[in-house]
């Protein structure tokens, strides 16, 4: 009977195509509002790693203290990233997979000497930090942990960077001259763009991943100074070594914890860490850690701003208003077919078979609604390409999921605002249409 | 077949309470062609659509093919009358975006027959009141007989053990209301157990017999045959 209804559908909206025109249109622009935003609001909100959201941690520790001036804006004060003290003995005291990394830029000079200088973004990092983020390959791999002892100069570069600089062969032992220094090439990335940049979301967190990445010792051997967000308290002291020394946080932490119990194992740890900076006198205050997984820290984080909720809102808001509008025109539409629907209940159908043939018919509807909206959520996401920045640029387009999610979100929408208007066609009394005829 | 006893119907509002039928009772044995007639407001219309299981009843009791009636909910009462009855209404209500083969599909697909079946019943159905030949015609290109032929046809496609016609002729001229009237003779003839609701004397007399009805309550109950002088009558 499916089928069926589905035909009479189609002939029922062909009956009158003024009043289908204006249904598919108005629930069309409420699909399309809602899922323009919708679709930054999800790239947004998303979990860039979900198969392991539950192991990557990312410790906190209150190396400031409750007098400091300026706290962090976040719920509970706690700085978001780590001193370089701090970073330096959660590295050196734990055996499991981590990294500390931070972000700076330096000098590339292209072997090509047709080809000038040119700056590039670093991300100062340990080798765990690729097996810890499954971050994919084109050609060789990351280097090693000895690497990371040794403060080798070793590199990874991206696609990109590899296409520029060495013509998109596989340049794994090439060398790289980064500001003044040669590195080995061990590796090239492939397309890699989590969304959001989870591991560092004080800076760009929308934005790639940077060019060059090498190892968090080499990095501070020479002295590669912080281009992301770093925030200081008090004395700074004097040169590099003063800022290494100083409360300044600036590094990115993040520990793989692959159970339960070693979750509680760090806890513990951070906690014992901090009261022992206390012992020590480094802090005068009362012992104050945290420990979030991933999902947790994109929430703290609130990684989708609130101006983005208030949008999704009023776009739903105005989706709702389109449902209602609909269901008007939905009910006038039922109403003009008692006659029908009457004749029908005389030949034998049930009030579940009016139900539905008017159902599958609001369905039809929410189909052809669901076209139109996504044809207006390009055109949303267009627009919206056009006035914001680059970050948000990346974030207007539509996947199949995407996709997917436009076409159930018209056709459950237009079967809800159906909802009335069929109860009004099953509840029609037979008897009092065929006497109206 | 059908059976009508002590059965009252009331429309109840909060200020009034009226009667359209009162203790009313009818006998339509199989086979029989019974004419309801009755002046405009008597109650004709409420019987035939009670009859019809169109319309629930406020007191009484009313067996059809055996069964009583009362307290089916609808469902029951959409499958029974799917099942046991065919409608011919004055209007024809023939579904003006089907064409004739899909308006007599209609009953035959809640029946739940399959593709084949279907086919089937629905030429038969045509061949029955002569109108194969307008299988994919659609209503507006019909005439008001022929419409009206194609709504017998509607309601003989699966076999009803009654037939319900409510001024079957009343939408046509005499002409076309001839054939109609003789194709339901012939129906009835065939062994059809019909009941027809008529305002029309000249229409009650080619009944078997006639129940007339004045203020929702039977006052004539035409006993004997009619012998019928087809040449004194205007069809």
């Amino acid at each position: 009977m499916f089928n069926y209804y589905f035909r009479l559908a189609l002939r029922s909206l062909r009956r009158n195509v003024v009043l289908t025109v204006l249904m598919v249109a108005v629930i069309g622009a409420g699909i399309g509002a809602s899922m323009t935003v919708l679709t930054i609001y999800r790239a947004m909100d998303g979990d860039p790693i979900p198969q392991k959201s539950d192991r990557l941690f990312v410790p906190q520790i209150d190396n400031w203290g409750p007098d400091m001036e300026e706290r962090p804006a976040n719920s509970d004060g706690l700085p978001e990233q780590l001193s370089y003290t701090d970073a330096s003995a959660l590295i050196a005291a734990h055996t499991g997979r981590q990294t500390a990394m931070y972000s700076t830029v330096s000098a590339l000079t292209p072997p090509n000497p047709q080809l000038l200088p040119f700056t590039v973004h670093v991300r100062a990092t340990y080798a765990d930090f690729f097996a810890m983020f499954q971050v994919p390959f084109k050609y060789g791999g990351p280097w090693n942990t000895t690497d990371d002892h040794s403060h080798s100069a070793v590199a990874v570069i991206t696609r990109e960077l590899n296409d520029k600089v060495f013509g998109g062969v596989n340049s794994v032992g090439r060398t790289l001259r980064l500001g003044g220094d040669d590195y080995r090439v061990s590796g090239v990335l492939d397309d890699w763009k989590p969304t959001p940049r989870f591991f560092d979301l004080a800076d760009n967190r929308f934005g790639k991943t940077e060019d060059v990445l090498l190892p968090f010792t080499r990095a501070i051997d020479k002295q590669m100074t912080v281009w992301g967000n770093d925030f200081c308290n008090g004395d700074v002291g004097t040169g590099w070594a003063g800022y290494l020394r100083s409360n300044c946080v600036w590094i990115q932490f993040w520990v793989e914890l692959p159970n339960a119990s070693e979750v509680a194992s760090y806890r513990a740890f951070l906690n014992s860490y901090a009261a022992e900076q206390r012992r020590n006198g480094r802090f005068h205050w009362a012992p104050r850690t945290q420990l979030r997984n991933e999902r947790q820290w994109l929430s703290y984080e609130q990684v989708v701003p609130p101006p983005v909720h208030v949008m999704a809102i009023v776009s739903f808001s105005f989706l709702f208003v389109c449902l209602v509008n609909a269901m008007g025109l939905m009910l006038a539409k039922m109403l003009g077919r008692a006659a029908d629907i009457g004749v029908r209940r005389a030949l034998g159908a049930t009030r579940r078979a009016i139900l539905a043939q008017c159902l599958i018919e609001a369905g039809v509807i929410g189909i052809a609604g669901g076209l139109v909206g996504l044809l207006l959520t390009g055109l949303g996401l267009i627009g919206v390409r056009s006035l914001f920045t680059q970050q948000f640029i990346d974030l207007a387009h539509l996947d199949l999921s995407d996709l997917g999610i436009c076409m159930l979100l018209a056709v459950v929408s237009a079967i809800i605002a159906g909802l009335y208007p069929t109860w009004r066609a099953t509840q029609m009394q037979p008897a009092l249409q065929l006497k109206a005829q | 077949m059908l059976k009508m006893t002590h059965l009252s119907k009331a429309y109840r509002t909060e200020v009034v309470e009226t009667y359209a039928l009162r203790d009313f009772s009818i006998h339509v044995r199989e086979g029989e062609f019974v004419a309801v007639t009755g002046p405009s407001g008597s109650g004709k219309t409420t019987f035939l659509t009670i009859a019809g299981l169109l319309e629930e009843f406020s007191g009484g009791e009313y067996q059809l093919d055996g069964a009583n009636v009362r307290g089916l909910n609808d469902n029951q009462r959409s499958r029974l009358r799917n099942e046991k009855i065919g409608f011919i209404f004055q209007a024809f209500n023939l579904i003006s975006d089907l064409n004739v083969q899909d308006n007599i599909d209609v009953p035959l697909r809640y029946r739940g027959f399959n593709g084949a079946e279907r086919r089937r019943r629905i030429q038969e159905s045509l061949e029955r009141v002569g109108l194969s030949a307008r299988m994919r015609h659609y209503p507006a290109e019909l005439s008001g007989g022929q419409q009206q032929r194609v709504a017998i046809a509607r309601a003989l496609a699966g076999t009803p053990r009654l037939l319900l016609a409510d001024e079957p002729t009343g939408n046509l001229d005499t002409q076309m209301a001839r054939g109609v009237m003789e194709l339901i003779e012939e129906l009835h003839r065939d062994g059809a157990t019909i009941v027809m609701v008529t305002h029309d004397p000249e229409l009650a007399v080619r009944a078997q017999r006639e129940v007339h009805i004045v203020d929702g309550q039977v006052v004539d109950l035409g006993a004997q045959p009619r012998l019928v002088d087809r040449a004194q009558l205007h069809l």
